[in-house]
Parts: C-alpha cells; sequence; structure tokens
C-alpha cells in the first residue's frame, strides 16, 4: 500500500494550526491541471480551418463533453457546461496520470472524491432548491405511488438522495483503489514466482495495465455523467 | 497430483501475500487523517485555477474556434450554391447563344441560296426568252425566206420550162398553163415533205 502514502514535499507549511504542506497528492493535483491546461490551451491558440492534432484533441474533448450534457441534462444545463468540463478533464487526467508508474494516483484517495462529490451535491441540492423553491422536495415523492407505500417510498427516496456523495466518491476511489492494488498483488506475485512461474502474473499485469486505463476513463466519464444525471433532477425535476 | 499443484499454487499465493503486505502495516493510508486537511486545500486550489481558467480563457476560445468554423463552412456551402447556379446559369446561356446562332447560320445560309437561285432562275429566263425571241426571228425569216423562195422557184421553174418547151416543140406555150402546172408539183412535193 505504499503507493498510497502520502508525504510532504518541501517544508511544513501551517495555515493557524492547520497543516497544508505541499505533498505528493498537492504535486499530482498540479501536475494534473496544468496538463490540462497546457494542453488545452495549444489546442485553443490556433484558429485554424483545418485542425491539426492538438487542436482536433481539445475540440473533440470539448464536443464530447457537450453532447454528453445535452443528451442527459438538455439545454438548461448549459451553463454548467464549463465546471463539469473541468470536472471531467481533472478527474480523467488525475486518474491516467496514476497509471504511470511510481507516480501518486490523486482520486484513490477517499477524501479528494468525496470533496469533489460533496461539492456536486451541495451545488445540485443549492440549484435544485434555486430553481423550484420547495418545490422541489417533490423529488422525493414519485408520481402514481400508491398512499400506502408513500412514505416507505419517500424515506428511500431521502435515504438514495442523501446517500449520492457517499456512492459517487466510493465510486471512483474504490475503483482507483482497487485496480492499483491488484496490479501492485499481481506484481509481487511476479517477482515472487521469479523468472519460472512469474510469466503467467506479468502477463495478467499488462492485461490489467490495458484494462486500469480503461477504468480510468470510464470512472471519469462515470462521474462526470452522474453529475450531469443530478443536474438535471436539479434543473428538471422529472419525478 | 492436480491436487498438489492445486494447493502449491494456494500455499506460495499465501506467501505472497504475506510477502507483499507485510511490510505495510497500519491499514489503507487512505484513512489516515494526517494530511487530509492539505489534500483538500490543495485540491479546491488546483481545481478552482483550473475551472476558473478553462472557463475564463480556454473554453470560449473553443467553442469559438468551433462556431468559426460552422459558420465558416456554412457560408462555404452557400457560396458553393450560389457559383452552381450561377455556372448553370451561364451553361444555359452559352448554349442558348449556340442555338441562336446555329438558327442564324440556317437562315444565312438558306437566304443566300434562293437568291442565288432566284437570280439564276432570272438569268435564265432572260436567256431563255432571248433565245427564243432569236429562234423566232430566225424562223419567221426562214419561213418568210422559204415562201418567197417558193415562188421564186415556181417562176424560175415555169420560166425553164417554158423556154425548154421552146427549144423542144418551137411552139410558145401559155405562160399561165405552165404556172398552174408548176403551181401543182410544187404543192405535191410539198405535201410529201410535209407527210415525210
Amino acid at each position: 500500500m505504499y503507493q498510497f502514502n502520502v508525504y510532504r514535499i518541501g517544508p511544513e507549511i501551517k495555515l493557524g494550526s492547520v497543516d497544508i504542506s505541499f505533498t505528493n497528492a498537492s504535486l499530482f493535483m498540479v501536475i494534473s491541471s496544468l496538463a490540462i491546461l497546457i494542453i488545452f490551451n495549444l489546442g485553443a491558440k490556433k484558429k485554424t480551418l483545418i485542425p491539426d492534432k492538438l487542436q482536433l484533441l481539445s475540440e473533440l474533448s470539448y464536443s464530447f463533453v457537450a453532447k454528453m450534457i445535452s443528451d442527459t441534462a438538455g439545454s438548461k444545463a448549459k451553463p454548467y457546461f464549463s465546471f463539469i468540463f473541468s470536472l471531467f478533464m481533472f478527474v480523467l487526467f488525475c486518474n491516467m496520470f496514476g497509471m504511470i508508474p511510481y507516480a501518486f494516483t490523486v482520486t484513490s484517495h477517499i477524501i479528494v472524491t468525496f470533496v469533489l462529490a460533496a461539492f456536486i451535491f451541495i451545488g445540485v441540492t443549492i440549484i435544485g432548491f434555486m430553481k423550484h423553491g420547495l418545490g422541489y422536495l417533490k423529488l422525493f415523492v414519485p408520481s402514481g405511488v400508491p398512499m400506502v407505500l408513500l412514505p416507505l417510498i419517500v424515506v428511500i427516496e431521502i435515504i438514495s438522495y442523501l446517500s449520492r456523495p457517499i456512492s459517487l466518491s466510493v465510486r471512483l476511489f474504490a475503483n482507483m483503489m482497487a485496480g492499483h492494488t491488484m496490479m501492485k498483488v499481481f506484481g509481487g506475485f511476479v517477482i515472487s514466482l521469479g523468472i519460472v512461474g512469474g510469466w503467467l502474473p506479468l502477463s495478467f499485469s499488462v492485461a490489467l495495465t490495458g484494462l486500469e486505463i480503461l477504468v480510468a476513463f470510464l470512472q471519469a466519464y462515470v462521474f462526470a455523467i452522474l453529475t450531469c444525471i443530478y443536474l438535471n433532477d436539479a434543473l428538471n425535476l422529472h419525478h | 497430483m492436480l491436487k498438489k499443484i492445486i494447493i502449491l499454487i494456494f500455499v506460495t499465493c499465501l506467501a505472497c501475500f504475506n510477502t507483499v503486505f507485510a511490510a505495510e502495516s497500519g491499514g489503507m493510508p487512505q484513512l489516515n487523517p494526517e494530511f487530509w486537511i492539505s489534500q483538500i486545500f490543495w485540491l479546491i486550489i488546483t481545481f478552482g485555477i483550473l475551472f476558473i481558467v478553462l472557463t475564463k480563457v480556454i473554453l470560449p476560445k473553443i467553442s469559438d474556434n468551433l462556431e468559426t468554423r460552422k459558420s465558416q463552412i456554412l457560408e462555404n456551402i452557400e457560396t458553393a450554391d450560389r457559383q452552381k447556379e450561377e455556372s448553370q446559369k451561364k451553361i444555359d446561356e452559352y448554349e442558348k447563344i449556340i442555338l441562336d446562332s446555329k438558327v442564324k447560320a440556317k437562315n444565312y445560309f438558306n437566304e443566300a441560296r434562293e437568291k442565288i437561285l432566284d437570280d439564276i432562275n432570272k438569268k435564265r429566263a432572260a436567256l431563255e426568252k432571248n433565245l427564243d425571241e432569236e429562234i423566232n426571228s430566225v424562223e419567221n425569216e426562214l419561213s418568210e425566206f422559204r415562201n418567197k423562195s417558193g415562188d421564186k422557184i415556181n417562176k424560175i421553174a415555169a420560166e425553164t420550162s417554158a423556154e425548154l418547151i421552146k427549144e423542144l416543140i418551137g411552139e410558145e406555150v401559155n405562160n399561165s398553163s405552165i404556172a398552174a402546172i408548176v403551181e401543182d408539183q410544187a404543192k405535191i412535193s410539198k405535201e410529201r415533205k410535209d407527210v415525210i
């Protein structure tokens, strides 16, 4: 579990009595953000009719996220495009940088994903109450349910609503941690079985690397699309 | 044998797990709250900066790019359509001109032909008329001449026959009866000639 350790880089920084030192987690957050900014800035700089590779990359990502938002949350979600875009890119790049050997995976820490999820949860709730007032509470009362079942359903709905940030954060965190742990375990097998028996876990490791890259993308996508779905609930109140 | 191998693999796996996790006591580092505040702090800073820069600087540029591309492509398609229409119009005009000129050329040709034919006909008619006139006059002259010559021949024949008779018989015969005979003979010969 050494790869998940957080350690201080540089001096200890204290804000009052709180330790906010620069750690390896912070380093990889900075690296991911900088990579996103550099790639997309380069992609957005040139304004040619026929895009080059970086421009194509940035424009394709832009239209990908835009399509995802308009498919799940409709046109009302347009003002939140840039937030969801940054969220998706941040999670994606953190996941992907985590795939580099010896790198630290920011999203494999429950606190990071939980802060993101809690921010989304609180933001979505605020947006819902701002758009619909107290009518937003109708989200917990699905239509077409018999009166007898209603109290039970409302309780279940409230619990499911409140567990959204937890499920959202744990999904990402657990996926990332499990993948990296599995790769570590298979790597350990390679060492302990040596040159004779190590080939099988090694090939597993190779396959797992591909799978993990897929998971890294998929989890970022799931994170973003669930955010869109929550936003859709807040904006359109379908229940 | 198979059982043995399976047991062996199981034991090695256990041993591996032991060696892998032996050094790591203290459970998951994720649940160690020592750096939680620091992670939250840096997450807010990095994500905040990323969000602000993307929103204010980069995403508008990209959307601008996409918009201009879209509008430019639409514009280009429009101009292409317009030019196509124009070229079609030009082609139509060209074909019309060619058709017109063909018709005109045909007309010119026909006119010229008619004119020439007219001219030829007129000239021929004039020529024929001249020819007819000449033939007529010549025929007239000829017939006149013939008529006259007939009389003269008759006279000469009568005179000659009278003199011949005088020489032969030594007696003068009535001139008028000789002339009548000659005339008769001439008529007969003439009739014969006509029949022939």
